[in-house]
């Protein structure tokens, strides 16, 4: 080949359009699910849903599946799966109940225990992947069981006999670090805009949304947070080789195992933080909590643009999924619909989601 | 040379330091004899293939001289002083690259994300401390473009690339990370005609800086358009070095294969292999 030849442009390669640029990023399919959704409850629901009261209605249970969603979505690109993240809110909401209620701790000391706590079942979790080299698939589904039958056995040997933990809000009561965690964030912003009439308010002039509920904050500052790990740091890029092909990531000196047993660290950090937030939230805590969540959190990586396989996928992504499955469980409410279309609605998105990304991956690497 | 080969000037010129030398390296597997004395060096920028058969241990010497094994007995001379590696790691730190045949590249991530994995540039420091994509990113275009390939963008996922353009990234990213010898498993026993001759012009661009390569093959007509010397290995030791155009491709050809059988099956073939 000569040297002339080799500065030419190939001439079979197109410019690139701005749509296939478009395509190239993961979390497309999310927005533009997003895009739809608000279309078709625009169209069907009760204009109440897009007040400024009915959007903190769909975001506030959109940010606590979204934290858990954005974790796993994480994990999802190192290539592999948490199944236990449900259960483990369950239980670490009976760790934080027991440190608070039972042993008086203040937060700022119930709060990192239980983290730490998640964290370590967490690392177990992924040691036992590694050093098994079994599917973290079946490996989660164990804690899934595990973690929720404790949270059972746990809560009623602590309440001697009840499945369910109460006095929570009064021990954290007064805890200089609670609004951290709990409740409204700028409630004095909202109440000068409702005196100024920018926003709704009752008849008494107290503002109909008094403040952001702090999870949406936290939900928004981890997407964020996750964002800028994967695409601007090392680690990211390691996590992408890691779920990519972790032979060649080895190979090329990227910390492998180190990789993997932080992200299922995180995944059950967040689970542990989705616990602490709605069991103060909730002034108690109980076996069931976090039921299902696993499994919603999967959907909302899948609909964010995660490949089941690892290697691809986006944080901003899973928000967006989050959103997507906040409004929909939220929304048909507003709607004439009946409610338990929401499982319906979600199986179809979820697959929809899935051939899309499937589709999108032949595109971005060329397969035929 | 030990070894009554047909062929055995090819030894270094005195002038030539080695940049690694190895020694009558065995190499045992239980009771299985892998490797049963090989002599072998590489010199900077030149190209020196290693040829053989299936089964004659060309994997297995190459895993030793990347760090993988440790041979059984024989000595590493790297850059004249004795070495042994305890990991591949150490071999890569050393300066020896190896671009394995599954050539560690991951097809949904972009070029320039391959290039640079494990091994990111990073800017700022701290918790501020981040991946500079766009150093990355030019760093990794100038490298393609030396290697005479223009990608259309570095965010480009590598699984857009034909196999001689992956082999060229696997090789342009070695180089680049400071290998001084450069081992290629195979290169071209995948790949098509156009994209061979494109691997084989990058070999010769990265003999030019400098990098003493180890070219494995059993393509002798591959190893003959680049190779300066060529070692043969036959059932685990060296048949000997020739220097280029002391040798025909046919009489490498049959040192390969041991000569016998090769000859005939060639009869019946009419010479066309």
């Amino acid at each position: 080949m000569s040297a002339d030849m080799i500065e030419q442009p190939d001439e079979r390669i197109r410019a690139e359009s701005f749509a296939t640029k478009l395509m190239k990023k993961p979390e497309l399919g999310a927005i533009g699910g997003v895009v739809l959704v608000t279309l078709f409850f625009l169209f069907t629901a009760d204009s109440a849903m897009f007040t400024l009261s009915g959007i903190m209605n769909f975001m506030t249970p959109a940010a606590q599946l979204g934290i858990l969603g954005i974790a796993a979505a994480m994990l999802m690109i190192g290539g592999e799966f948490d199944l236990s993240i449900g259960s483990m809110v369950a239980f670490a909401g009976m760790i934080f109940g027991v440190l608070t209620v039972n042993t008086g701790l203040p937060l700022i000391l119930a709060i990192p225990l239980t983290l730490a706590f998640a964290a370590c079942i967490g690392a177990v979790n992924g040691m036992i992947v590694l050093r098994t080299g079994l599917p973290s698939f079946i490996v989660t589904l164990a804690g899934l069981f595990i973690l929720r039958g404790a949270s059972l056995v746990g809560l009623k040997l602590f309440t001697g006999g009840s499945t369910q933990l109460r006095g929570v809000r009064d021990a954290v009561e007064g805890d200089w670090l609670a609004p951290v965690f709990s409740g409204d964030a700028f409630t004095g912003l909202f109440g000068w805009l409702a005196s100024l009439g920018l926003i709704e308010t009752f008849k008494s002039g107290t503002p109909k949304v008094p403040g952001i509920p702090v999870e949406i904050l936290w939900f928004i500052a981890f997407a964020l947070v996750a964002t800028y790990v994967l695409l601007r740091t090392p680690v990211g890029n390691w996590v992408f080789a890691t779920g990519g092909d972790t032979n060649a990531a080895k190979n090329s000196g990227v910390p492998v195992r180190n990789v993997k047993i932080s992200l299922f660290m995180l995944t059950a950090c967040a689970a542990a933080l989705v616990a602490v937030i709605t069991v103060i939230d909730a002034g108690s805590t109980d076996a069931r909590r976090g039921f299902m969540k696993e499994f919603e959190a999967i959907i909302t990586a899948v609909i964010g643009g995660c490949l089941l396989t690892g290697g691809y996928g986006s944080a901003i992504g899973a928000f967006f999924g989050a959103i997507i499955f906040g409004m929909v469980t939220i929304g048909l409410t507003y709607t004439d619909f009946d409610q338990d279309w929401f499982q319906i609605f979600l199986g179809g998105m979820l697959l929809l989601a899935v051939v899309f990304n499937n589709v999108i991956r032949k595109r971005v690497t060329g397969e035929r | 040379m030990s070894h009554d080969s047909r062929f055995h000037h090819g030894d270094v010129p005195t002038d030539a330091k080695p940049i690694i030398h190895m020694e009558n390296i065995k190499k045992h597997f239980g009771n299985v004899i892998a490797l049963n004395g090989v002599t072998f060096d590489v010199t900077p920028g030149e190209c020196h293939c290693l040829l053989g058969d299936n089964g004659a241990g060309k994997s297995t010497f190459i895993k030793t001289m990347s760090g993988v094994h440790k041979p059984t007995a024989g000595k590493i001379f790297f850059e004249g002083k004795p070495l042994a590696f305890d990991s591949p790691r150490d071999a890569m730190e050393a300066g020896i690259a190896t671009v394995f045949q599954d050539l560690a590249m991951i097809p949904l991530m972009s070029v320039t994300r391959n290039f640079f994995m494990g091994r990111e540039p990073t800017k700022g420091r701290g918790i501020a401390k981040r991946f500079d994509v766009d150093r990355a990113n030019e760093i990794c275009m100038e490298e393609m473009r030396k290697m005479g390939i223009n990608l259309r963008a570095p965010d480009q996922a590598v699984g857009t690339l034909s196999g001689g353009e992956r082999q060229t990234v696997a090789i342009a990213r070695a180089v680049h990370f400071g290998a001084k010898v450069l081992i290629l498993d195979e290169p071209t026993s995948a790949l098509g005609v156009r994209q061979t001759s494109n691997v084989l012009s990058t070999i010769d661009r990265v003999r030019q800086q400098g990098v003493g390569v180890v070219f494995i093959s059993h393509n002798v007509r591959h190893a003959m358009a680049v190779g300066d010397r060529f070692t043969v290995l036959n059932r685990g030791q060296t048949l000997g070095t020739a220097v280029k155009g002391e040798i025909s491709s046919t009489e490498l050809q049959d040192l390969m294969a041991g000569g016998q059988e090769l000859a005939e099956l060639e009869g019946s073939l009419g010479g066309t292999i």
